[in-house]
């Protein structure tokens, strides 16, 4: 019997020829990772092992990026906690100014190759699924005992096949593609599994876009979101790495819990409204919703091609009087880069708010939090009660497109309806 | 272990951000969170319950973010045991880990009304709500997950693997 390319990685993270979903393995990581709201606990509770020195200290990596740069002194203490303990373990550490958002930095660092077994103290750490790893988000304790012992434990999950068909129409992209699965399947539909992602659009689907997919299996419970590695890949991940790795495929007689067909060649722009990422609905459909906030950034849609896309939509129109539009580089280098192609310049020409990188308003940390009754469209992951403020505002998921469209509207809206 | 207690009801997908909201981590220190649990549901929350309550939910609960500040600030407001229909996987992993006792059993989540007092063994996985008289039977942990319950939480079950890997080395 075949086996899925998650049970592959998982079979050599255990030193096995092969895993049976269900079934609860240890499996050795090849990098575990923490934040500065994350790492304080797990420091604290590696402490309590009585070891001194983490497993592998250049397989340990931590990113001040939530509440960075500090947005008061309890911030700042946390942030400090990590910064010690990285320096003084000699583990990797990413600076605020040098790097940005975990998601976006480690990728951008060769740090999430094919094959890799990763765990994260944040639950987007399915986003290097886009990678051909399988990586997962893990709490505090779970990853304080990676760091300790350089393993995890695991269920390994079923898998479930997507497969995406037809062709993609101009203007739709990774988020719209994870948003309408989310959708159809809802945010417990893969509760406990691996989503594996396949088919033809996402042969041509940008890195980019495959990022932005697998960022947000956790949305739909999924364990990961996971990608085949094939030549986009392979150009992405060795212009940032020399070091070698071993990409894992799926035998064609793998066995899947389920294998979901998706036909894109009708899809349309979507958003997701309150309080629900699964609460999914096309952007036109959606009558006169006016709006108070727009976001821009995160692990989700903070890349360049997604900055790209804005300006596109952005470039000569004017932020909505009565909006505020806040966008934020996934990371330093992507900042660097939307300066030199006159990126920055639209979005401040447009009366837009242009930031240095962090999670910042995404999880209501700070740098655009809403008030009641306030309405935010955000290229964010989640849309749930309170997540960006008061409880009685509301978040509205969308990708990058039909962001800057709203904010120039003043209302949900795609860029269609700018014409 | 035996736990006896009063029901507070809550729905399906309960999320870590209205279970602690992110506003509030700025610390894992369990009476500071335990004053903010599931404020963006019920603002009365933490102060209505009392130690030994449970709670009840439906499906996926704990879904979202990873923050393991979730379940320590549904301890450190008193509550003994949550039961769902089903939990997200890194809210159950952190629950677990931290000592938080939980329970799957759609059933008896489908029957329970908030108020209802149960009576939970979680060693026998038997539960009866003394409204009804009705006994349920709760989804056994796999024994790896039993072992780190058994331990009283994962960083004691590391730590005991530390010191024998230490104690053989030094044999």
């Amino acid at each position: 019997m075949g086996l899925t390319m998650t049970e592959k990685i998982l079979a050599k993270g255990a030193g096995r020829d092969e895993v049976t979903p269900g079934e609860i393995v240890e499996v050795a990581v090849d990098l575990v990772m923490t934040n500065d709201v994350t790492a304080p606990l797990s420091i604290a509770e590696f402490k309590k092992t009585g070891l001194e020195q983490v497993f592998d200290p250049g397989k340990v990596v931590f990113v001040p990026d939530h509440f960075v740069p500090a947005k008061d002194i309890k911030a700042a203490e946390l942030a400090k906690i990590m910064r010690e303990f990285a320096h003084e373990q000699g583990t990797l550490y990413f600076e605020i100014g040098r790097a940005g958002i975990e998601h976006v930095v480690l990728p951008e660092n060769g740090l999430t190759k094919p094959g890799d077994i990763i765990v994260g103290a944040d639950s987007h750490t399915c986003t290097y699924g886009a990678f051909n790893c399988f990586s997962t988000g893990l709490g505090s304790t779970d990853i304080a005992a990676a760091m300790a012992l350089g393993t995890t434990w695991t269920r390994v999950p079923e898998s479930i096949k997507f497969v995406y068909y037809g062709t993609l129409p101009e203007g739709i992209g990774g988020k719209d593609l994870i948003l309408h699965t989310i959708g159809l399947i809802g945010v417990d539909g893969a509760l406990n599994s691996a989503m594996e992602f396949t088919g033809p659009v996402i042969d041509n689907l940008s890195m980019d876009g495959r990022i932005t997919m697998a960022n947000m299996a956790i949305e739909a419970g999924g364990d990961t979101g996971i990608f085949a590695c094939d030549d986009k890949t392979r150009a992405f991940v060795d212009a940032v790495t020399d070091k070698p790795y071993t990409a894992y495929d799926s035998d064609p007689d793998a066995t899947y819990a389920r294998i979901v067909e998706i036909d894109v060649t009708n899809l349309r722009p979507v958003v997701a409204l309150p309080h629900l990422p699964s609460n999914v609905h096309a952007a036109d459909d959606v009558d006169d919703m006016e709006i108070h906030q727009v976001v821009i950034g995160s692990c989700t849609n903070g890349r360049l091609s997604d900055l790209r896309e804005v300006a596109d939509v952005l470039r000569g129109r004017q932020i909505h009087p009565m909006v505020r539009c806040i966008i934020i580089p996934g990371s330093q280098e992507v900042a660097k880069q939307a300066h030199k192609e006159g990126l920055a310049d639209v979005f401040l020409e447009a009366g837009a708010i242009w930031s240095t990188s962090t999670c910042g308003p995404c999880l209501g940390g700070h740098m655009g939090i809403l008030a009641k009754g306030e309405r935010c469209v955000s290229t964010t992951n989640r849309n749930f009660r309170g997540r960006m403020g008061h409880r009685e505002a509301e978040i509205i998921l969308a990708g990058p497109q039909v962001a800057a469209a709203s904010a120039v509207l003043g209302k949900v809206a795609s860029p269609a309806a700018l014409d | 272990m035996q736990y006896r207690g009063r029901i507070w009801k809550f729905g399906d997908d309960i999320d870590t951000d209205v279970i602690i909201p992110a506003r509030h981590l700025l610390t894992h220190d369990p009476k500071e969170l335990a004053a903010h649990v599931m404020e963006d549901i019920d603002p009365e929350f933490s102060k209505k319950v009392q130690e030994g309550d449970i709670i009840v939910a439906g499906k996926n609960f704990g879904c979202g973010s990873s923050r393991e500040h979730a379940p320590i600030a549904i301890k450190g407001a008193g509550v003994a045991v949550v039961v769902a229909k089903s939990f997200a996987r890194i809210y159950y992993r952190n629950s677990i880990n931290i000592g938080l006792p939980l329970v799957e059993c759609p059933e008896l989540v489908d029957e329970a009304e908030d108020g209802d007092i149960l009576e939970i063994d979680t060693t026998e996985g038997a539960i009866i709500n003394t409204r009804t008289g009705k006994e349920y039977s709760a989804k056994p942990h796999a024994p790896y997950v039993q072992e780190i319950v058994n331990a009283g939480g994962l960083i004691e079950a590391v730590t005991a693997r530390v010191a024998a890997r230490k104690a053989s080395a030094t044999a």
